[in-house]
């Protein structure tokens, strides 16, 4: 996908960062800028270290014990490490997991639960966010007739829009998304897809993703990880071309290794 | 084609012996199952026959008679109550609270590891040590005297760390991928545990609670050590006979009292006695079995 390329306008900015679990490091020192309201496709084979990179962005690495972090991650120019104010960051950042999570309440709280949690008790302005990051998220007219029932017992495809809606209501500015088609069928896979196209306009998005091909049709530059190293970052055609800078890079988006 | 499926689907002599020992295995194990129900119905069957002649209502709520060897157990059976509750209303908050935090909030660091460890030695621990314990604690240097207050401690102390346990596997139920659904949108380990976690383990925490409660009434070392008492003068059916800083009556050591201490007690007394602690015991454990139907069925996930 050809779009002009944003101007460099800079949002994450992430240095020399290292990860450990234990002593096994499986992030060695990566660096690379993420631009306001680009796509950024993230693509790299098993154990590649994507999903730790998320979690070290928005900090619920902190919930794993014995890892250990180096290096920075900026978010608008603050490091996340030294942030006081953890959930004010995970507010910043929308997450969404590889398997659709709804949570055992009912479809309005799931999705009302982050800005109850920040403090918004105001049922009207409660009741349009729900309406809208369910819209956004292509869900709202499958269940605008029973937000009462139960998030966990809708199909897993609507739970992982339900999942979306969830990550879009606290509002942030930055939308990471962890394979988030392996739970779903492809045609809800192309409306996310479209709908990722249209959020692109008001916010940031990471997109980790296995298939490569998705990141070719979404993002604006994308980034190729391979066993915790960056092999190559540049623009989405430049990679999926033939002549990316590095033959790995050829090799695992023409699917020769990987 | 026909040939070859023919072939495939004849019973070989290796196979009627795996169907053979299939069906053995399926035997043995079924056998073993029922043989759980046979102990229980003699218990019981025997506990009944022999009660018989005493067991009534009138049994219940009259006091014992002409030096204990008549009449009924109605002292006891209220102070077992009194013990039960009271021990309950103190381990039950205690041991949830201790148990959120250390599913919930806790690192794996020494200091919880140490707390982990001592909390597996303290539900090992013989329930005589207890009652030692609890004399020498509660009954001799926090000056509660022989008490029921002392007693309740006693075995608060006693229930405290398998409500923990039990707790904490209903917490652990709880899948961990809500919980991180939960801290992804910026919710605290608080919120989160409010919205997610315990509403959903409730069921769990209750029954692991009430389960406590057999325990509780059956135990009589430590009762005996620290304010359970051979008699005391109670008015038939007086629901609230006693003090908390005086001594009562319990079912466990009026049984074991009227079964060894006391000659010419009428044979089925002591029986009776055991039927109604079975009976309070069992009465409790299927409210605790309801009440995990109950919340189940309003399961979430």
């Amino acid at each position: 996908m050809v779009t002009p390329m944003p101007a460099a306008d800079l949002h994450i900015e992430i240095r020399d960062l290292r990860l450990a679990y234990g002593t096994k490091e499986v992030i060695h020192g990566v660096s690379f800028d993420i631009h306001r309201h680009e796509i950024l496709g993230v693509i790299g084979p098993a154990q590649s270290g994507k999903t730790s990179l998320l979690r070290c962005l928005n900090r619920t690495i902190d919930f794993t014990p014995g890892t250990h972090v180096s290096g920075t991650v900026k978010v608008d120019g603050q490091d996340v490490r030294k942030m006081r104010n953890v959930f004010e960051l995970r507010r910043k950042i929308g997450m969404v997991a590889p398997l659709p999570v709804g949570l055992p309440l009912s479809i309005y709280d799931n999705v009302a639960f982050a800005p109850r949690a920040a403090g918004l008790t105001r049922r009207a302005e409660l009741d349009a966010l729900v309406e809208q990051c369910l819209r956004q998220a292509a869900l709202w007219d499958e269940v605008k007739d029973r937000l009462n029932s139960l998030g966990t017992k809708l199909s897993g495809g609507q739970q992982q829009r339900l999942t979306i809606a969830r990550a879009l209501s606290h509002q942030p500015e930055i939308l990471c998304l962890d394979e988030f088609s392996i739970a779903i069928d492809p045609v809800t896979t192309m409306r996310i897809e479209e709908v990722l196209k249209e959020l692109r306009k008001s916010m940031t998005i990471v997109l980790v993703t296995n298939l490569t091909q998705q990141a070719r049709r979404l993002a604006d530059r994308t980034v190729f990880l391979w066993n915790g190293d960056l092999v190559e970052l540049g623009p989405t055609e430049v990679l999926f071309g033939d002549h990316p800078k590095d033959r790995r890079t050829y090799e695992y988006v023409q699917g020769i290794f990987g | 084609m026909n040939a070859d499926a023919q072939t495939r689907f004849t019973e070989t002599p290796r196979v009627r012996r795996k169907l053979r020992q299939e069906a053995l295995a399926q035997w043995i194990f079924a056998t073993m199952a029922a043989a759980m129900i046979v102990p229980l119905l003699l218990i019981v069957g025997y506990l009944v026959v022999r009660a018989a002649p005493s067991l009534s209502l009138e049994f219940i709520l009259d006091v014992p008679r002409r030096g204990m060897t008549d009449g009924g157990i109605w002292p006891a059976l209220i102070g077992t109550i009194y013990l039960v509750f009271l021990s309950l209303a103190v381990s039950a908050p205690v041991g949830i609270l201790a148990a959120v935090y250390l599913n919930e909030y806790a690192q794996d660091n020494w200091f919880n590891r140490l707390i982990n460890l001592a909390v597996i030695n303290l539900a090992g621990v013989p329930s005589i040590v207890h009652a030692l314990f609890g004399l020498g604690a509660f009954v001799y240097a926090a000056r509660f005297g022989y008490s029921i207050i002392a007693a309740s401690l006693t075995l608060a102390i006693m229930t405290l760390p398998v409500i923990i346990a039990s707790t904490r596997e209903a917490l652990a139920s709880v899948p961990r991928p809500f919980r991180e659904a939960c801290w992804n949108v910026g919710a605290t380990r608080w919120q989160t545990i409010r919205a997610v976690v315990l509403p959903n383990s409730v069921s769990g925490i209750l029954t692991g609670v009430i389960l406590q409660v057999s325990r509780a009434a059956g135990e009589t070392a430590p009762v005996m050590f620290t304010g359970a008492v051979f008699f005391k003068a109670v008015q038939r059916g007086d629901l609230l006979p006693y003090y908390l800083d005086e001594q009562c009556m319990a079912l466990s050591m009026h049984l074991y009292t009227i079964s060894t201490q006391v000659p010419g007690v009428k044979e089925s007394i002591p029986f009776a006695t055991a039927v109604v602690l079975l009976g309070l015991v069992l009465t409790v454990n299927a409210a605790a079995i309801a009440l995990r139907v109950r919340l189940r069925s309003r399961k979430k996930w």
